[in-house]
């Protein structure tokens, strides 16, 4: 008997690691497999509907708009498709990771109220098994990229994953934040679908950040105090989004300031993000 | 009781908002500057317990009485407000089976995600798959998604999964009666091989004569307090006295003497646990030996007529007559009432009636044992009156004379062979 409690803390160790990952593996496992389940196409609606959007956004902007893409420094690319693809894929995944991570106590709270294990699990493997779906259509990307321009976007291949990487990261931070709001406060949710508009319409995708630069100086001649192109720059999802277009679209690695960006609004994310989570994860069940 | 506790309860208390007008919208809480009125409900207060570890534990009290609760903190699901609770050993919460299957995927793939949602790591899941599924039997539908599982099936496997974490603490809400017979014996098994291993249990229930064979030790719990802990056996009883009180009240608006106050059942000890709606009650049990005469010892092998005299204030339909006998020790030796036998009554009328119930030879040993008698009507469904313990008698020894037990068998010993012819 006298062993027991020495067995206890021999035991928990190794428990503690390896379940809690096999655990996240698992969860955003489930999120994977069950996402396309019943469908006839299955996995490949994850490719079809940012195809789709692209295709929308393509006629009205690209054709209709006549917009002008800049041109790619290293790949010599010229096209509105590829440029708005580069932004609009990484922001579909920013943006969903958002709004289907802060559901995602309340889309297992019959699991939350019965086993006790890590609750930012549920969270993470909602981002993470929408990070393999991003994976897929950065691969696809990646493959028209290499067709339609240059091979030599393939070498920052490891520069991609790091922005990626990051970019989880940051997604991660706001969903863990957001989640425990929408635990207290239902209509967060509701209020988000907003933000989240506006804030697409400040990164950039549907157009280069030249049209804002003009903008600001006819605000500039009427004297307005509207500091719009810093809003947009000081914007984390503008800045991964030059990230991702350095390294997609122009195969050039994206400036110092622009890493400084995303990497400073990362690890805040993350921590505010986590802070909050901590903060209030043990009432959350209750809250539910 | 050895010195060493799996689970030590300090001084712990939880307390519940109780939301008059709960403001769960953004505007509603900034106009009125405050997440709505509410009070303070406490579902456990100051609980001081200790669960020593490799027996067999059981919560016990009412609907919201606060045991679940505390099972709930224990299992870190809920985080109480004050006091602290400490574990040894990997604990493993079984509040409910299959929570976390998703309908989608196949059993094979949500036996390892309960698995890891159970703490299991990827190689144990393999070691014990196989073994998970023998035991739920489902083999044949294991890649089949869990939405075209049948509900047995389902909670099969998900207590399969369950029982296979293999804790050194494990703590069951409720599921024991889950599946088929064959299934709960299977279970039962499994967990007599758990307490043989020593490792230590706490389960809650309603069902409380499940509990009395299941249990060595109990706590009861009313109103988030604790009101004793110790004996499965002494508690139990005591739990079930005051849970039976609480419900007897229920009495109509027809004019009934309160069973209490019914002539011949004086003794405060018989009426004990008494419970019922009320319509008929339990005047007066006689155990009437051969002469005819009402006794309180028997012997063994002798002819036993037991007599219930009873009285109906308002008619029942569809009655049921049950006596039980229980040993001394708690454990119910035989029971058996009118819906498995020959007189099924459609209806008993007003006023005093008796009922017989003959045993032809008695086969009980020696011993102290109770009688429970109890009317209910409509087929079982509704409780009329129940004395659980009517009346205590004595068996002394008869024919024929068996070794020891509680039961004699008329057994003979023959065909002795020896010296090889």
């Amino acid at each position: 008997m006298a062993g027991l409690g020495g067995r206890a803390v021999a035991v928990r160790q190794p428990l503690a690691r390896n379940p809690g990952l096999n655990l996240l593996v698992n969860l955003t496992l489930r999120e994977v497999r069950a996402q396309y389940k019943r469908t006839v196409l299955g996995r490949i609606w994850s490719l079809v509907n940012p195809l789709a959007t692209l295709a929308i956004y393509a006629v009205v902007f690209g054709f209709l708009f006549r917009a002008e893409p800049p041109v790619g420094r290293n790949s010599g690319l010229h096209s509105f498709v590829l440029w708005m693809a580069c932004g609009l894929i990484p922001w579909m995944f920013l943006s969903n990771a958002i709004v289907q991570g802060m559901g995602a106590l309340q889309a297992n709270s019959g699991l939350l109220t019965k086993v006790y294990f890590p609750r930012h699990v549920l969270v993470t493997a909602t981002v993470l098994g929408l990070a393999t779906t991003f994976l897929t259509e950065l691969t696809v990307l990646m493959a028209v990229l290499i067709f339609a321009g240059d091979w030599r976007v393939l070498l920052y291949l490891p520069v991609l994953l790091v922005i990626v990487l990051l970019n989880v990261a940051f997604a991660l931070g706001i969903a863990l934040a957001l989640s425990i709001a929408v635990a207290y406060f239902t209509d967060v949710q509701h209020l988000w679908g907003l933000v989240n508009q506006v804030w697409f319409y400040m990164s950039g995708i549907l157009f280069p950040i030249t049209i804002i630069a003009a903008g600001q100086q006819a605000i500039d001649r009427r004297g307005w105090p509207i500091p719009l192109l810093a809003v947009f720059e000081g914007n984390p999802a503008y800045q991964f989004n030059e990230a991702y277009r350095a390294v997609l679209y122009d195969a050039a690695f994206p400036s110092a300031s622009t890493w400084l960006s995303i990497l400073v609004w990362t690890v805040g994310a993350l921590l505010v993000g986590a802070l909050i989570f901590r903060r209030f994860e043990a009432r959350v069940v209750e809250e539910l | 009781m050895s010195g060493l506790s799996a689970i030590e309860v300090k001084g712990v208390s939880k307390t519940f908002r109780i939301y008059r007008d709960r403001n769960r919208s953004l505007k509603a809480t900034i106009l009125s500057g405050r997440r709505g009125r509410y009070e303070d409900f406490y579902a456990l207060r100051d609980v001081t317990l200790d669960i020593p570890a490799g027996k067999t534990f059981g919560l016990l009290g009412n609907n919201g009485s606060g045991k679940s609760t505390l099972l709930k903190c224990i299992a870190q699901i809920l985080k109480p407000n004050s006091g602290s609770i400490t574990h040894r050993g990997r604990m493993a919460a079984m509040l409910e089976v299959g929570s976390g299957f998703h309908p989608e995927l196949s059993g094979r793939e949500n036996v390892y995600l309960n698995g890891a949602i159970l703490g299991m790591s990827k190689a144990e899941v393999d070691r014990k798959f196989d073994s998970i599924v023998d035991f739920s039997g489902v083999e044949q539908f294991i890649d089949q998604p869990v939405k075209n599982y049948s509900s047995g099936m389902y909670v099969r496997l998900g207590f399969s999964v369950s029982i296979h974490v293999e804790p050194d603490i494990l703590l069951v809400d409720e599921v024991l009666a889950v599946g088929d017979m064959s299934f709960q014996e299977k279970c039962a098994a499994k967990f007599a091989e758990l307490r043989r291993d020593g490792r230590t249990v706490v389960v809650v229930s309603h069902a409380i004569e499940q509990m009395r064979t299941f249990c060595d030790e109990a706590a009861w719990l009313r109103h988030g307090e604790l009101m004793a802990a110790g004996k499965a056996r002494d508690i139990i009883n005591d739990y079930a006295d005051q849970a039976h009180n609480v419900q007897q009240p229920h009495q109509g608006v027809h004019e009934v003497a309160p069973p209490k106050e019914a002539p011949e059942v004086p003794s405060e000890d018989q009426t004990r646990g008494r419970f019922g709606s009320g319509e008929a009650t339990i005047d007066r049990i006689e155990l009437l030996n051969p002469g005819g005469r009402d006794v309180r010892q028997v012997r063994t092998g002798e002819t036993l007529t037991i007599r219930m005299h009873f009285t109906c204030h308002q008619s029942i339909s569809d009655p049921v007559f049950t006596f039980s006998i229980e040993h001394d020790s708690g454990f119910v030796v035989w029971g058996h009432n009118t819906l498995q036998s020959d007189l099924e009554p459609s209806g008993v009328a007003l006023g005093p009636g008796s009922i017989d119930l003959v045993i032809p030879s008695l086969p009980l040993r020696p011993g102290a044992f109770t009688l429970g008698a109890g009317i209910s009507a409509d087929r079982n469904a509704r409780t009329v009156d129940t004395l659980p313990r009517a009346v205590t008698f004595a068996v002394a020894t008869g024919q024929p004379l068996e070794s020891v037990g509680v039961t004699v068998m008329h057994s003979r010993f023959e065909n002795l062979v020896s010296g090889g012819r």
